[in-house]
């Protein structure tokens, strides 16, 4: 009998598996994913691996950790402080969240923007990071097969979260060099004309700002711009304002909060949605704290609906709730992580520098636009960048992320991030690059 | 929608003279039919004419529109005859006047308007409480299970802040593992080890964690089914199914109907005739979707139903999915058999690739505020893609920690399980008596948090109407709020789901009074 069934189970197919397990729309083959990859095989550490491969392709924000640190264990007794016992902490699952919580996100939200914004506490829906909250509102706002307008170069992990499950395209807006990356009218004209004669239906424009992978903060006048022409075609705006709170300067950052406020929400508001999280700024991304911010009724109930499935865990939302309400923490905390963080820019700055590179002029973010076209073989070539960022992953063991994986159309320029790790590590980081280039030079 | 390709068809002065025209054309009308023909010709002649008339203005409002206003055009409408008043003039953007457009999914979530979520709600604005709210709506409609709550808490008090280190976040603020630390899941393999009966060894490999069971379920059924595949669903089902599987997967739910007669227990003549005619209307059947214990009725699968199901899903090549949520929430005699208890056993015989776990903390830990949940599976292709899709919903790393902490605990484990293992025979023993005394029966069970009582007698007329009309009764007479059978797509009307682990003993009389006065109301109306 054992033979007998051996036998069937060798002709039988195995059970089949969904389009969505086996298709590639996770988006994960591409080199952004893949230098993490070598960089997992061969980690770089000062003192048990110092040949090792450097992160420099993750945008994590280790800078001001310490503050967070002395923050929790001078505050230890006031755990809890939200009222809620710890019985019922463990048992809450309510998707509305402790609205103490929501108060305290708001709050932190208002004090990223100079509190030139006042954020409603009720207008949050949290979820379990910003990846959950992009992909949450896609659902919300887009059928399958509509199509959203993204501005390039964007995050690599948007063609994951905005597309895979829910089967909506992505459709670049075309932003180049000659004007510093900038979105223009025309890019977005021509982007919706490119959706339509693909017979997608465009439901909405989704900026990143500041942008990631340029590190710089979006004008005022483009925001207008952008209201406008949402308004005009009657689709949505989601402002992904994650790193809001790692703009250099405080007075730099507009975010769409305030520009509809200038416009007392008249007209566009049901239609704009600002997502944001406490992963880059707060540099706590294994907290999973992510929210949607929306000026739209029914947008923020079926938000909430939806958040069932990326609740943020109480115990978290109760362990920060405290610290984010309480106002001289979060503006001393803001005030240094930009500092801190405008530091190691400069730092990174001067060292590319004086290695012969130079880099788009950034002022937000946890990294730098550099460009490297001036090594490419061939400038115009796509597969001339990847040679160049396989040389520089494989022989100077850095790992960034090229332009392509951004959907940058000018080749050669690389996201280099820089706040992941020790300024020790960035020196050695620029070292190597420093004699990458002089053996470049040496050979030309 | 937004037709933004072609000016539409609307120019806002001519709306809203056409209407009042077309009313004061019908006044007169119908008081000259009125005199011959009758009523019908009199509502038949004024309708006729208006639809005419409004098809003229259209027609003339196309025209005019070769003509383009000064301002954008506005978004269509789906309904374009009808007349509408603007309710601002002048708008520089006609954008807010019908809104921008939301997709369908939204719209559907919106109006879901199902009893068991419209129960809860009800319930959460107006809850009871002995001292504050004495008058409150009980909320019976929830399977949480707060009788060993003050375990929970005492632990938590002493360990929950990490001890006299406090707790620390070093190690744990960035980036981890989206399908969870290895920590948790070897802390987890355990404990499932222990509620399973200790007979079933969790491979770490095997797991994926995810943010509660919710989404866990959600993520198989990215995975093994395709929009507008379907799974088989025994009924009564758990009324979360049908926002787990359905919303976004988009993966339908084929009811396989069990009866009272059968205690609720699956028959598989029926879920091959399920099958058969799933086939027949062309849909394409996936897996079999069983929770076990099972929710609402609270009954377990034996392990010839185990088996049955197996070779069901080997015969048909389909997957097959069981929720064990509730597998250390037992307090009958029976005892819990988990299919991977089957699959150890039989490992050789059976391919585990179509077989699936889902687990979590929310029940039998009452830890649901952490979100705490468990896919188990064996099927490589499946866990590869189940890691990648968690990030959408991974658990937050320092809950991480203190579950760790918590289920590392193994004699604060026991004694939980042992304790509240005995109150929660306690209070349903007491309770199922007290129901049997006012008259009514609950299905036999003996796992889970409810039991599935028998109302039927209550209800007229015999139908969801009936068993509606009584739930509304339930909520605003007897103040408590319980789940109606049609909201798990039980097929035979009047059985509701109660909880029972959210009442102490001495809570017990109080809701029984409350539902009491429900069944003389029917009773006398009857």
């Amino acid at each position: 009998m054992g033979l007998k069934i051996e036998q069937q189970q060798h002709q039988q197919t195995c059970v089949e598996l969904s389009k969505i397990a086996i298709s590639n729309t996770h988006g994960e083959d591409s080199p952004y994913f893949a230098g993490w990859k070598v960089y997992d095989e061969n980690p770089y550490d000062e003192f048990t691996n110092p040949s090792g491969v450097i992160q420099m392709g993750l945008a994590e924000n280790q800078v001001s950790f310490d503050l967070l640190e002395k923050y929790l264990e001078e505050h230890r007794e006031t755990k809890g402080a939200s009222g809620t016992s710890f019985k019922e902490n463990a048992l809450f699952q309510d998707y509305h969240g402790l609205k103490s919580f929501r108060s305290a996100m708001a709050s932190f939200m208002g004090e990223i923007r100079g509190n030139r914004v006042k954020f409603d506490p009720d207008r949050i829906v949290l979820t379990a990071g910003a990846t959950a909250a992009n992909e949450l509102l896609t659902f919300i706002l887009a059928n399958s097969g509509d199509a959203l307008l993204v501005p390039t170069p964007y995050y690599p992990g948007f063609d994951r979260d905005l597309r895979w499950r829910t089967g909506v395209n992505i459709v670049p807006i075309h932003c180049d060099s000659s004007n510093n990356f900038q979105i223009t009218e025309q890019a977005l004209e021509s982007a919706y004309k490119d959706a339509e004669s693909m017979g997608y239906r465009v439901r909405g424009i989704l900026i990143t700002n500041p942008s990631n992978p340029l590190g710089i903060t979006i004008q005022r006048s483009v925001l207008e711009l952008l209201l406008d022409f949402v308004t005009k075609k009657n689709i949505h705006l989601v402002s992904d304002e994650i790193y809001s709170g790692s703009v250099f300067s405080s007075s730099e950052f507009v975010s769409v909060a305030e520009v509809l406020e200038s416009r007392n929400y008249k007209n566009s508001a049901e239609r704009v949605h600002i997502v944001y999280s406490l992963s880059k700024d707060l540099g706590l991304p294994g907290f999973r704290v992510g929210t949607i911010y929306s000026y739209n009724d029914k947008v923020v109930t079926t938000a909430r609906r939806m958040s069932s499935f990326t609740l943020i865990s109480s115990q978290t939302q109760n362990l920060l709730a405290s610290m984010l309400s309480n106002k001289s923490f979060t503006k001393s905390y803001i005030k240094i992580n930009r500092e801190r963080l405008n530091k190691r820019y400069q730092m990174i700055i001067e060292g590319l520098k004086s290695a012969g590179i130079e880099c788009l002029k950034g002022n937000a973010g946890l990294f730098c636009w550099m460009n490297l076209s001036p090594l490419l073989e061939n400038k115009t070539s796509r597969e001339s960048e990847l040679e160049l960022w396989n040389a520089i992953l494989r022989e100077v063991k850095l790992n960034i992320s090229p332009g392509s994986s951004c959907h940058c159309l000018e080749p050669g320029w690389f996201r280099v991030c820089f706040a992941n790790m020790s300024e020790n590590t960035l020196k050695i980081a620029l070292e190597r690059i420093r004699k990458f280039m002089e053996r470049i030079r040496s050979q030309q | 929608m937004t037709r933004t390709r072609e000016p539409e068809s609307k120019s806002k002065t001519s709306s809203p003279s056409s209407s009042s025209t077309g009313m004061k054309l019908i006044v007169p009308l119908q008081g000259v039919v009125q005199g011959r023909g009758g009523i019908l010709l009199g509502s038949l002649i004024p309708c006729a004419l208006f639809y005419f008339f409004q098809l003229y203005l259209k027609k003339r409002r196309r025209s005019n529109d070769k003509h383009p206003s000064s301002n954008p055009p506005s978004p269509s409408s789906s309904f374009p005859e009808l007349p509408r008043t603007p309710s601002r003039s002048n708008l520089s953007s006609r954008g807010s006047l019908t809104g921008v457009r939301l997709s369908r999914l939204a719209t559907t979530i919106s109006d879901d308007d199902s009893a068991y979520y419209v129960g809860l709600n009800r319930a959460s604005r107006d809850p009871y409480h002995k001292l504050t709210n004495p008058d409150g709506i009980i909320q019976l409609g929830l399977s949480d299970n707060t009788l060993s709550l003050d375990l929970i808490g005492d632990w938590m008090r002493k360990w929950g802040s990490g001890g006299d280190d406090g707790l620390s976040i070093n190690g744990i603020a960035t980036y981890q593992a989206f399908d969870g630390v290895d920590e948790l899941k070897l802390a987890l393999s355990d404990f499932m080890h222990q509620v399973m009966g200790g007979s079933v060894h969790f491979d770490t490999s095997n797991m994926v964690l995810t943010a509660g069971a919710t989404p866990a379920i959600e993520i198989l059924s990215f995975c093994l089914a395709d929009h507008g595949n379907a799974f088989l669903v025994p009924t009564p089902y758990y009324p979360g199914f049908d926002r787990d599987v359905k919303w976004r997967p988009g993966v339908d739910l084929i009811p396989v109907h069990c009866r009272s007669a059968d205690n609720f227990n699956l028959s598989m003549t029926a879920l091959e005739q399920a099958y058969s005619q799933a086939r027949k209307r062309g849909v394409k059947v996936r897996g079999i979707l069983v929770s076990n214990p099972s929710n609402p009725v609270g009954n377990m699968l034996t392990q010839d139903m185990l088996y049955n199901l197996i070779d069901f899903a080997e015969d048909k090549n389909i997957h097959l999915i069981v929720d064990e949520v509730f597998a250390g929430s037992t307090y009958g005699s029976e005892k819990f058999v988990s299919v991977a208890e089957i699959l150890e056993s039989d490992s050789e015989y059976i391919d585990n690739r179509r077989i699936h776990i889902i687990y979590g903390l929310s029940k039998d830990l009452a830890l649901a505020g952490f979100r705490v949940g468990v896919i188990y599976s064996f099927n490589k292709n499946v866990l590869a893609t189940a890691r990648k899709l968690c990030r959408f919903s991974s658990i937050s790393a320092p809950t991480q920690r203190l579950v760790t902490s918590m289920l590392s605990d193994k004699k604060f484990i026991q004694d939980y399980f042992e304790t509240n293992r005995n109150r929660m025979r306690q209070v349903h023993h007491e309770f199922v008596d007290a129901l049997s005394k006012i008259g009514i029966k609950c299905a036999k069970s003996s796992g889970g948090m409810f039991c599935w009582a028998d109302m039927s007698g209550l209800i007229k007329p015999y139908s969801e109407k009936g068993e509606l009309e009584l739930w509304e009764k339930f909520m605003s007479i007897a103040k408590i709020n319980i789940t109606p059978g049609s909201a798990c797509h039980c097929i035979e009307p009047g059985w509701f789901r109660i909880c029972f682990t959210t009442m102490s003993l001495d809570e017990i009389p109080l809701v029984i009074e409350r539902i009491r006065r429900v069944v003389e109301v029917c009773k006398f109306s009857s």
